[in-house]
């Protein structure tokens, strides 16, 4: 059973995304997403000051298995990158939530954050 | 979708939290707690595999040693009752039919071991060529499950559960035993470049003996380990993957299996003429292994770059979790082997440096 914490939006590409009390968001990938992906042997972020769009491809993450590309759940520009994950990827794994963090954004808007679902509707997504 | 197949093991797999998936038509565990925490304990410790899908084979009759040896290139005539042989099986183009154990076991008595997704075609294969020799050719496959025991730890632990004195059992050799009461071939062998056994025994007592392997593992720090720390390993170690490094199309001279080519056994075998020839004229592609100090795999499929464009293609790539580096095996144009080679990945170039294998120390005894 997947680890959904509640106080965070869900995008259906199984990111997540959590707005930070300063207005900057916060995004990484769900347990589930973790879970199916296996080892994750490489991380490639964007470059802090990237521009993206919503829904469009911010990175890669690799596992034994394969590369997948990481969907940006809200349009922003990147105010910091997780350079840990450089060295020790398997933090994902580890804490998709909490030290595997990707990425945080500063959101262009507020408008995008409506499209993403709650808690309890990833859950059922992944049910 | 057509069925898979399982081996008895299946819900052992399930009921330990293996995650199954498709492999060559076999629902086989693909990983349980994680590929690159089981890999690291077969090079640590140990790891048990079900490798029940591997395909086996009696040739028996007056004339077996003789069929065998036009049927392989290594040369069958060198084995001894209790010996094992690693040989690849040709066509007369000098492309390979499968790679596999050969192991006699008394006068005209053999035993083959066969990938699994090779069993049709190898049966169709052997039977062909046994036209005309005194041998009676047998599938065995549906008869025998097979566990891999392999690790530094495994001759403790499988010595734990027999009366056989396993230290007298050297490398690529076998006796007949019971294995916490289940008779079985004890063959030290194995294809993760570690000491270890495989054990084949009757198919309805593999639950009963993987779980007492299990059991007696656990103080020794067994782990159960599925077919992507058993991909990982085996390229770690330099072996080869048939459809990988050795198909239709490669030759085991291309391979860099010359060792298996016995050309002066004193015995015209399949493919012969074809191997004697590429031996002559040098192959005109060859299998490279290579790392390259960067942590994104190499995928397979991807092409190979030399300085003048592309001059061959990536057949296997993973993570090493011993480096912790991207590693694997590429064939390219042999006069590009010894040219600076890269790949593309997602637009950054990636140089591939040449590596000997094995990528790691092998520890097999």
């Amino acid at each position: 059973m997947s680890n959904v914490p509640p106080d965070r939006k869900y995008a259906k590409s199984h990111e997540w995304l959590r707005l930070e009390s300063d207005g900057t968001a916060t995004v990484g990938i769900t347990d589930y997403a973790q879970n199916s992906l296996g080892d994750i042997t490489f991380v490639q972020l964007p470059k802090v000051g990237a521009v993206l769009q919503a829904g469009a491809p911010f990175g890669v993450v690799e596992s034994v298995k394969a590369a997948s590309d990481l969907y940006a759940p809200v349009a922003g520009a990147v105010l910091a990158v997780n350079a840990a994950l450089d060295g020790a990827p398997e933090k994902v794994n580890q804490s998709p939530f909490d030290d595997g963090w990707m990425i945080k954004l500063q959101p262009a808007n507020s408008t995008g954050l409506g499209a993403l679902l709650a808690a309890d509707a990833y859950s059922k997504l992944i049910g | 979708m057509s069925q898979l197949k399982c081996t008895p093991l299946r819900d052992f797999h399930v009921a330990h939290g293996g995650r199954m998936v498709d492999f060559a038509g076999w629902e086989m565990p693909v990983q349980y707690r994680g590929i690159l925490e089981e890999h690291k304990a077969v090079r640590r410790t140990a790891g048990l595999f079900d490798v029940s899908h591997m395909g086996e084979v009696d040739v028996r009759g007056p004339e077996a040693a003789r069929f065998l040896n036009h049927l392989v290139t290594n040369d069958v005539g060198r084995l001894f009752p209790g010996h094992v042989l690693y040989s690849p099986m040709c066509y007369p183009t000098g492309g390979v039919v499968d790679d596999l154990l050969v192991y006699l076991r008394g006068p005209e008595d053999y035993f083959l071991c066969i990938n699994a997704g090779n069993i049709d075609k190898d049966l169709a294969w052997i039977q062909e060529q046994a036209a005309g020799f005194n041998v009676v050719v047998t599938d065995r496959s549906a008869d025998y499950a097979q566990l891999a025991v392999q690790g530094p730890n495994a001759p403790a632990i499988v010595q734990s559960l027999t009366d056989v004195r396993l230290d007298l059992v050297k490398y690529y050799h076998f006796c007949e035993g019971a294995v916490a009461g289940v008779p079985c071939l004890i063959s030290r062998t194995g294809y993760t470049g570690e000491d270890g056994f495989e054990l084949y025994h009757p198919a309805a007592e593999a639950p009963r003996l993987a779980e007492a392997l299990l059991a007696a593992g656990a103080p020794h720090g067994l782990e159960l380990a599925g077919l992507g720390a058993r991909d990982s390993l085996r390229l770690e170690a330099g072996y080869p993957l048939y459809g990988h490094e050795i198909t239709t199309d490669i030759s085991p001279l291309a391979a860099g299996l010359g060792w298996t080519v016995k050309l002066d056994k004193g015995v015209d075998f399949i493919g012969r003429a074809a191997l004697a020839a590429e031996k002559a004229a040098g192959s005109a592609k060859k299998i490279v292994f290579f790392k390259t100090g960067d942590r994104r795999i190499v995928r397979s499929g991807s092409p190979v770059l030399g300085p003048a464009g592309e001059v061959g293609r990536v057949v296997s790539g993973t993570f090493s979790p011993v480096l912790n580096e991207a590693i694997g095996s590429a064939l390219v144009e042999a006069k590009a082997a010894v040219e600076p080679l890269s790949v593309d990945i997602r637009g950054a170039k990636i140089a591939l440096h040449p590596v000997k294998p094995p990528f790691v120390p092998l520890k097999k005894s």
